[in-house]
């Protein structure tokens, strides 16, 4: 919302300052978004005459002027085609800034002449693009006064954020009605007396709605005018329509826009000559058409209001007018129509049109149901003002909606509730100026009706916000929050903490946290499970950010690409968030994965690098659930890991039915789709299927027994078929004694000569530890020969020699 | 027999004189072996009167333990001197650079979420989580917002068509954390005291605006707190969050369907040569939105607004994490450029305490 310091004033008795005003303004809940104050830098220029305008002797198309400043006559050169004797012009003396061309004026000789000053055209004042003439001002314009003033830039602009509960705002007169309520000094009485019609209007106006309909328009003003003359709007008003933006049109249009801005009244006038019979409210009916004033035809549906003559629509309701039955300079009778239409529907009809404007804008905030025949005499005087001619009597129908209430407030909520110590004198001004009227007054209990103007006005909680906000948030009283007593327990949930531990630990392990967007594209989605139906976006941001994704690990081989473009080949990315692999929202996973892609670092003199391989991976995994407290060791690993990774190189670390994670080198299909150059392995660990956290009865960790008597360890190789995996030969070997058994660590892989085709040789490494003595040399032989009987009963394969 | 002090000066001459450990080996096994000087001495002892005996043995003894020392000691220097020698031949360069490790980092997100955690879990903050997909009752109607709300047109929702395709079953994106506060006060009776860090999604994409954004919402309700405490937890936040014990915090009034009143927050800051600072300096920033949370809202979780009333108030995390640690660009926390990530990211251990402070 724009308007001018000069436009409040109108409202608003003060003397406050323009700085005191705007901070005022958003210590109110009136945000000041912009002050423009277009005569900064320009003040130095003056009205000058062109006392006589000569051709240059030397130059062809410059002229030697004489000029008025008001105070002595100079002479310039100028190079305008319409420098000429008579005009009226922007004068700028030597020693001022020109802003449009940053030189500051000295006198200069041009050719033989001294030029000691400029006239300036528009451009060069910087406040257009205008550049083919100097500016002409009125032949009425006082020679030598501030050409601001005579421009109309001496006005500041103010544009404030209007929240959508104050459409009451969108008016000049409800800004000042704040801020006079705020004691920046008083509300200016308003001329609303009624003005005498000289006939009656041969346009009635009527509602024709069914009950359950009526709402759309329950109250329509109107007013015929005749012998109007409808041409430029004087310049007072234009100048404070360009200032908020708009478009000077016709005296006409103006005067309804003016008085949009100004009370937040929005209103319509028809050329009365091109309408007739009754003008009626009513829903549109369907295959009804209307050409806009925007010139779009627009096709209207059972669901829109439309103003009506006999022969059809002639403006959509609270949205736009009609071209066909709008006003133009040859407009000598006016119809003026004052409704008051409902903001639900008014706001859908412009959404279904696609087309917003001013007064949609408004009537969908909510105009205030009250200010229509009283609207109606204030545009009445202005019509008569500004275009001459007879208003008729006013016509009406339909009494309008139904917006008297009345409020308990107990004001000592402004203290238990608003946090704010305000004195009851106080408390009921401002209600007061408000607009509020206090039907009854009971110590602290008041009971009070709501203006006609603040249907946002529904709780004594808004009435409580009423007060403080007038009173000044800068006087709530700050009271620090602590902790309630006796509460000490952790601010994070168990679940919550695995997740934050997790991050911390892949960060630790060299990988690096990336956030990246829960959509995706559905093509790469396909690559990952697919994506439910139910998790495509009706109104994706882009084609490529269509569906939620199915998997995080899509978008880290994205971020993976991107960066490999950029020339890093080598890179560790993790990302703790959610996936969206179902069809309901509770089927949300929180996931930690993570990607390992190219080497495992630069070239090095001693440690030449590695590319990632599946283990890698595995030992990211492992190492986040070992982390977070769970039997990484004792999962169960399985070959089924989804298909995204290589068949043949990947698992699942699984605890019983449940998968805590998936890890393994990426499907090389998957890598060349998403453009990243391999190797690329990767990890998933789905918290949600994590054990839950145990509640412990105490922190105590269970007494460390340790034992006095040395450890023993003995090797063993194995020859088995090439496919028996590994965790066999160990699980066999740990079960072989359980009780001496405490490790048991696979320390080499041997396949080729000596150990036979289709074969291969694994090592481990057996640590026994007594318990109570030492063990004698036929006791450990005799664990040896169960740890050998048990891996060949396992496995099948036999002792190396 | 020889004479004790003689056989002194013989046998610590000849461990002085020995070149090297074998020398000294010989000087010791001459002395103290079997058939060593001192040992001869020392079997010859029986033949001598008691007396005699007595004083002979113990000036031998001594003797044995003086040479047993002196061998001791040039042994060790020799030792030491051979050492010294070896490692004055061991040389590495030691400007070679070590064998590389990865170093991972944080994500700005994640450090300011816990940032936040951190100040307000110790005013008795829990944390609240719900799902980034939401139904519309939760997102919007429960939270004050009617289907004709023109708020809703604020949102730039994004929606799912849901598991029924019909449009009567149609998802959203949740637009804010807010929902949560619904689920919260849905799941138990009053009091509550929460945070809710999360995901959220408005479908607008430009320079400040992006189709996914971090909020973390707080809720707060008793039968007490009104908007002073409002204030004062807000106050006390921005300033330990900043770090920054004098930062002027503003409360100005606005409009949320959820709370009434409401406000929105300013800390102090100044734009001086176009550099942004956090601070005293008269221009101000807006980085909050609060407010008591609307008596239709607890009506609508089924909490009695006669006997309960609290505050709510949301912040941006990429927008604190912006403002607080310089980073210019909204849309690059998403884009996973690993120079930026490195740049902007943090330590793995280092992690936000109340003890260890706030600012990094």
């Amino acid at each position: 919302m724009k308007f001018t310091l000069g436009w409040l004033k109108q409202h608003l008795e003060t003397d406050a300052t323009l700085d005191e005003i705007l901070d005022r303004l958003t210590m109110v809940g009136l945000e000041v978004e912009g002050v423009t104050d277009r005569a900064k830098g320009l003040e130095t220029f003056v009205v000058g005459e062109v006392l006589d305008a000569k051709q240059h002797p030397d130059a062809d198309r410059l002229r030697v002027c004489q000029v008025n400043t008001g105070t002595e006559t100079i002479e310039l050169v100028c190079g305008a085609p319409n420098a000429r004797t008579g005009l009226k012009g922007v004068f700028a003396p030597s020693g001022s800034y020109v802003p449009g061309t940053g030189i500051t004026l000295k006198p200069t000789e041009i050719r033989g002449v001294t030029s000691n000053g400029m006239l300036l055209s528009e451009r060069e004042m910087g406040l257009s693009d205008e550049h083919d003439g100097i500016v002409e001002l009125p032949a009425d314009a006082d020679v030598g006064a501030r050409a601001v003033d005579v421009m109309g830039l001496a006005d500041p602009v103010i544009e404030i954020a209007i929240t959508p509960n104050r459409g009451d705002c969108l008016g000049v007169r409800g800004i000042a009605r704040d801020l006079a309520a705020s004691g920046l000094g008083s509300l200016k009485p308003l001329d609303t007396s009624p003005v005498a019609g000289v006939f009656d209007s041969p346009l009635k106006v009527a509602l024709d709605f069914t009950e359950e309909t009526a709402s759309a328009c329950s109250k329509f003003v109107g007013r015929a005018f005749r012998g109007v003359k409808n041409g430029p709007s004087p310049k007072w008003l234009q100048d404070r329509l360009m200032a908020v933006g708009l478009r000077p049109i016709s005296a006409l249009v103006d005067i309804t826009n003016y008085i949009s801005f100004e009370f937040d009244r929005p209103l319509h006038v028809f050329d009365a000559a091109k309408v007739s019979g009754t003008i009626t409210a009513r829903l549109a009916k369907p295959g009804e058409k209307i050409r806009a004033l925007n010139e779009v035809d627009y096709d209207l549906d059972a669901d829109m209001t439309v103003i009506a003559d006999d022969t059809g629509p002639q403006a959509v309701a609270g949205v736009v007018g009609g071209l066909d039955s709008g006003c133009t300079e040859a407009t000598t009778d006016v119809f003026l129509e004052v409704a008051y239409f409902d903001p639900v529907r008014t706001a859908m009809t412009g959404r279904k049109l696609n087309l917003q404007t001013d007064a949609r804008y408004r009537f969908e905030r909510g105009v205030d149901p009250a200010f229509l025949d009283d609207a109606c005499e204030v545009a009445t005087r202005l019509i008569l003002e500004l275009c001459g001619g007879e208003p008729s009597n006013v016509v009406s129908a339909g009494a309008g909606p139904d917006w008297k209430r009345t409020l308990d407030f107990n004001l000592d909520k402004v203290a238990t509730l608003g946090g704010t110590e305000v004195e009851g004198v106080e408390a009921r001004r401002i209600l007061n100026v408000l607009g509020f009227a206090i039907e009854s007054d009971q110590g602290s209990r008041l009971v009070v009706s709501v203006p006609s103007w603040r249907s946002d006005i529904v709780s004594e909680a808004c009435l409580v916000e009423e007060v403080v906000r007038i009173n000044g948030y800068d006087r709530i009283r700050p009271v620090s929050v602590t902790r309630p007593e006796g509460t000490q327990g952790p601010v994070m949930t168990p679940d919550q903490r695995r997740r934050a531990q997790a991050r911390r630990l892949l960060a630790q392990r060299g990988m690096v946290e990336a956030v990246t967007y829960s959509f995706m594209p559905d093509a790469q989605a396909k690559l990952f499970g697919g994506v439910d139906p139910a998790m495509r976006l009706l109104n994706p941001i882009s084609a490529d950010l269509d569906v939620m994704r199915p998997s995080i690990l899509p978008n880290l081989l994205a971020a993976a690409a991107r960066n490999q473009a950029r020339g890093y080949a080598d890179l560790s990315l993790f990302e703790v968030g959610p996936q969206f692999p179902g069809a309901k929202p509770e089927d949300q996973q929180l996931v930690a994965a993570g990607i390992r892609v190219g080497k495992t670092g630069p070239r090095h003199w001693a440690t030449p690098p590695r590319g990632f391989d599946a283990y890698d991976a595995k030992a990211d995994a492992q190492a986040v659930l070992a982390d977070l407290g769970l039997p990484a060791e004792r999962a169960q690993i399985k070959t089924d890991a989804p298909s995204w990774y290589h068949p043949g190189r990947s698992g699942t670390l699984r605890l019983g039915p449940m998968v805590l994670a998936a890890f393994g080198e990426l499907h090389p299909a998957v890598l060349k789709t998403m453009d990243v150059k391999g190797p690329a392995v990767a990890f998933e660990i789905y918290f949600g299927n994590l054990p839950a956290v145990k509640a412990k009865k105490s922190a105590a960790r269970p007494p460390l027994v340790l034992s006095a008597l040395q450890p023993v360890a003995r090797d063993f190789a194995f020859v088995v078929d090439a496919d028996v995996e590994a965790a066999k030969v160990i699980n066999a070997a740990h079960a072989a004694d359980k009780a001496l058994i405490t490790e048991v660590t696979l320390f080499d892989v041997y396949e080729g000569k000596g150990v036979g085709e289709g074969k291969k040789s694994l090592a481990i490494n057996v640590v026994l530890q007594p318990v109570d003595k030492t063990l004698t040399d036929a006791e450990i032989e005799a664990v040896a020969d169960k740890v050998i009987a048990s891996v060949i009963k396992v496995t099948g394969g036999e002792l190396r020699t | 027999m020889e004479s004790v002090d003689k056989l002194r000066e013989e046998l610590l001459a000849a461990v002085e004189a020995a070149g090297d450990l074998d020398a000294l080996e010989q000087v010791r096994v001459a002395a103290l072996g079997k058939k060593g000087r001192i040992t001869d001495q020392m079997k010859g002892l029986g033949a001598l009167d008691p007396d005699q005996r007595r004083a002979t043995g113990q000036a031998l003894n001594t003797l044995k333990d003086a040479v047993a020392e002196a061998l001791d000691a040039r042994k060790a220097a020799m030792e030491g001197a051979a050492l010294d020698a070896r490692l004055g031949e061991e040389r590495i360069d030691v400007t070679l650079p070590v064998r590389p490790e990865e170093t991972g980092r944080i994500h700005p997100i994640s450090q300011v979420i816990e940032e936040i955690v951190t100040v307000l879990g110790d005013m008795g903050f829990g944390i609240a989580e719900g799902p980034d997909v939401e139904d519309d009752w939760h997102n919007f109607t429960a939270l004050n917002i009617p289907a004709d709300h023109p708020a809703r047109q604020d949102h730039d929702t994004f929606y799912l068509p849901g598991p029924d395709g019909a449009d009567a079953g149609r998802l959203v994106l949740r637009t804010h954390t807010s929902p949560v506060q619904i689920r919260t006060m849905q799941a138990g009776p009053p009091p509550y005291r929460v945070i809710v860090p999360g995901r959220t999604y408005r479908c607008d994409y430009d320079a400040t605006h992006s189709p996914m954004f971090h909020q973390v919402e707080g809720l707060l309700v008793d039968e007490k707190t009104h908007m002073g405490h409002l204030k004062g937890c807000l106050e006390d936040f921005c300033r330990a969050f900043f770090g920054i014990d004098d930062l002027p915090v503003r409360f100005r009034p606005s409009y949320f369907p959820f709370t009434e009143p409401s406000a929105e927050v300013d800390i102090g800051c100044t734009r001086e040569g176009g550099e942004l600072k956090i601070g005293r300096g008269g221009d101000w920033l807006e980085v909050l939105g609060a407010g008591m949370v609307n008596p239709n809202v607890l009506r609508n979780c089924g909490v009695d607004p006669e006997k309960y009333q609290g505050f709510a108030f949301g912040m941006g995390v990429e927008r604190m994490a912006m403002l607080k640690y310089g980073v210019p660009d909204l849309r690059t926390f998403y884009e996973s450029d690993l120079r930026w990530l490195r740049h902007y990211g943090f330590a793995s251990l280092d992690m936000p305490t109340l003890t260890g402070g706030l600012n990094r």
